[in-house]
């Protein structure tokens, strides 16, 4: 039902992102998804990875900071409305979503990760709307 | 032009014996009417009758901030509440302002030398002044225009922060010279530029202070507004703005000595200097009556000569600032100690002892950028998260130092750290040279 991201905060400088990639490679962390939510200075780089606390070891000691969230990953199936259905669940329940992404597309729809104002009542509200969400 | 020939111009012999005779009073002054200073002087086992004249100063304890601290508010006064009749402030080190306290006379003595200092740069009751320095605890504002009144020239004043205004009034009222901060007047002068308006004004000096200038910046000015610029200096604790100024022949500032003795001592063993020689600047009130100061450490360090000046001026002359004993840093004419910032950011969840304090000069306008890591105690994967505590961190600066900073969140480790001990301040822009 959740998924454990990942996030951590990048300088908006050269080959941050690419140190930390590659730190996260040489830890033997596989990532499933990576998303960027950047401002003028600063991002914040989250990602869903297998063993993301291996990863975070591995970010700590290289001196980067990192934590783990978690997140909600909803399976919208691939049809006109499917998302909107998800998004209207939430909001009929007053919950807020603070960011959604994508993680891939395949034949059974599209995992997208959402972060809600309350994970455990979004989890189970969508569920009983019949949203299958992901267990990683 | 000089405004006071009688005084500016002494023998040195004369200067000595009005200061000696000054200081004995002042050093009676203090013993009998601020037990701080009675106290002080008792610890160090002087009495006013040790002090003959200013050989003996070398005898007397000196003044620092932290005795301002202890005593503030009033507790260096020498006179009763009902004598004073204004407050002035800047910032401390730590939590208390330092401030100043003037009698009625001692305002008079102020705006006497803000008059002398205008003099010295050519202006008369003729010229038409505009105060482009901030009016309030501030001493810049109140201080140059209660000094240009008194030489009897129109004031406008026109505090900071409007500049388009600044510069309709300059043309409409044919303003003559302006006091403000250099790097504010930089500021005007590219605005003026941007209009095509550098030749409508008529404006032929500027009296700047409040912040560390250099000789390029003067040459900037001159050059771009056809004016010439004269460096004026002063500190709240001793009077404000006006303590000395330079002259057209710009050989140092000429610190007004009937009431202002200046001495260099070194700053490691406070031992006095012999003239001539480099160290800290330091200064006691020979003819305040609010607040004088005995030996007061300005942190400043310079050197001073006294040889005659081609102006005809025997007041000995504060040679180009070499730089501070302290941290202190002048922002945008603010006076800013990193250890503000660091209690700011201590009330601050979850910030570490980990910044920096960038300040750099871009377009003749100090910036102030303050650096923050990013541990894992403030860090959230939400950026809205992260931009409050960013608003957070500028808004505790602002209140403590009274600057906006522009914030920056960087990666642990960032910055640089020193023998255990963080180097916290890089300022770029090379003002004691």
């Amino acid at each position: 039902m959740f998924v454990k991201q990942l996030s951590v905060f990048l300088e908006n400088k050269e080959g941050r992102l690419d140190e930390v990639l590659k730190i996260l490679a040489s830890a033997n962390v596989n990532l499933l998804s990576a998303c960027i939510a950047d401002t003028s200075d600063y991002g914040v780089l989250r990602l869903i990875a297998e063993e993301p606390e291996k990863g975070k070891a591995a970010l700590k000691e290289a001196g980067f900071t990192s934590r783990i969230d978690e997140v909600i990953a909803v399976v919208v199936p691939n049809a006109v409305g499917s998302f909107a259905k998800v998004v209207s669940t939430l909001h009929e329940a007053n919950i807020n979503i603070s960011y959604i992404y994508g993680i891939s597309l395949n034949e059974n729809g599209a995992p997208i990760v959402v972060k809600t104002s309350d994970n455990a009542k979004a989890a189970s509200i969508l569920e009983a709307a019949g949203v299958k969400t992901l267990a990683l | 032009m000089i405004w006071n020939e009688a005084k500016e111009c002494m023998s040195r012999e004369e200067i000595r014996a009005l200061q000696s005779a000054r200081l004995v009073k002042t050093v009676n002054e203090v013993y009998h009417n601020v037990p701080y200073y009675r106290a002080k002087m008792q610890t160090a086992g002087i009495e006013p009758s040790d002090i003959k004249g200013i050989e003996d100063l070398h005898k007397l304890p000196y003044t620092t901030y932290e005795d301002l601290n202890k005593a503030y508010p009033f507790g260096l006064s020498a006179v009763p509440k009902s004598e004073l009749v204004r407050v002035h402030a800047s910032s401390g080190t730590t939590g208390k302002p330092k401030i100043g306290v003037y009698t009625r006379r001692d305002i008079e003595t102020w705006s006497e030398c803000v008059a002398r200092c205008l003099t010295m740069a050519g202006l008369t009751k003729e010229d038409t002044i505009q105060v482009g320095y901030g009016y309030g605890l501030f001493t810049g504002g109140l201080g140059a225009h209660y000094g240009a009144e008194y030489m009897g020239a129109l004031v406008l004043p026109m505090s900071t922060g409007n500049t388009k205004k600044l510069i309709d009034m300059m043309i409409d009222c044919e303003v003559t010279a302006i006091a403000c901060t250099p790097s504010y007047l930089l500021h005007v002068a590219e605005d003026l530029e941007k209009a095509g308006l550098v030749d409508k004004i008529k404006l032929k000096a500027a009296v700047c202070g409040a912040e560390p200038w250099t000789d390029e910046m003067r040459d900037q000015m001159q050059n771009r507004l056809g004016i010439k610029a004269f460096d004026i200096y002063g500190l709240t604790e001793i009077c404000g703005p006006g303590v000395a100024c330079d002259c057209e022949y710009h050989r140092g500032l000429h610190i007004w000595e009937d009431h202002f003795l200046p001495e260099v001592i070194d700053p490691v063993t406070l031992e006095q200097l012999p003239e001539g020689s480099e160290g800290e600047l330091v200064i006691t009130n020979l003819n305040q009556e609010g607040m004088p100061l005995i030996r007061y450490r300005t942190k400043d360090l310079t050197r001073l000569e006294y040889d005659k000046c081609d102006c005809g001026r025997t007041m000995a002359r504060i040679q180009r600032f070499k730089g501070r004993t302290d941290d202190m840093l002048i922002i945008k004419g603010v006076n800013v100690f990193p250890s503000q910032v660091e209690a700011a950011l201590l009330t601050v969840e979850g910030t570490t002892p980990h910044y920096m304090i960038v300040v750099d000069r871009v377009n003749n306008s100090d910036t102030f950028e303050v650096q923050v890591e990013v541990t894992e105690n403030v860090f959230t994967d939400e950026v809205a998260s992260l931009e409050k505590l960013k608003k957070e961190i500028h808004d505790k600066i602002k209140a403590a130092v009274g600057l906006n900073a522009k914030i920056k969140l960087v990666e642990p480790n960032g910055l640089e750290h020193f023998d255990g001990k963080s180097k916290h301040v890089t300022d770029k822009r090379n003002l004691y040279k």
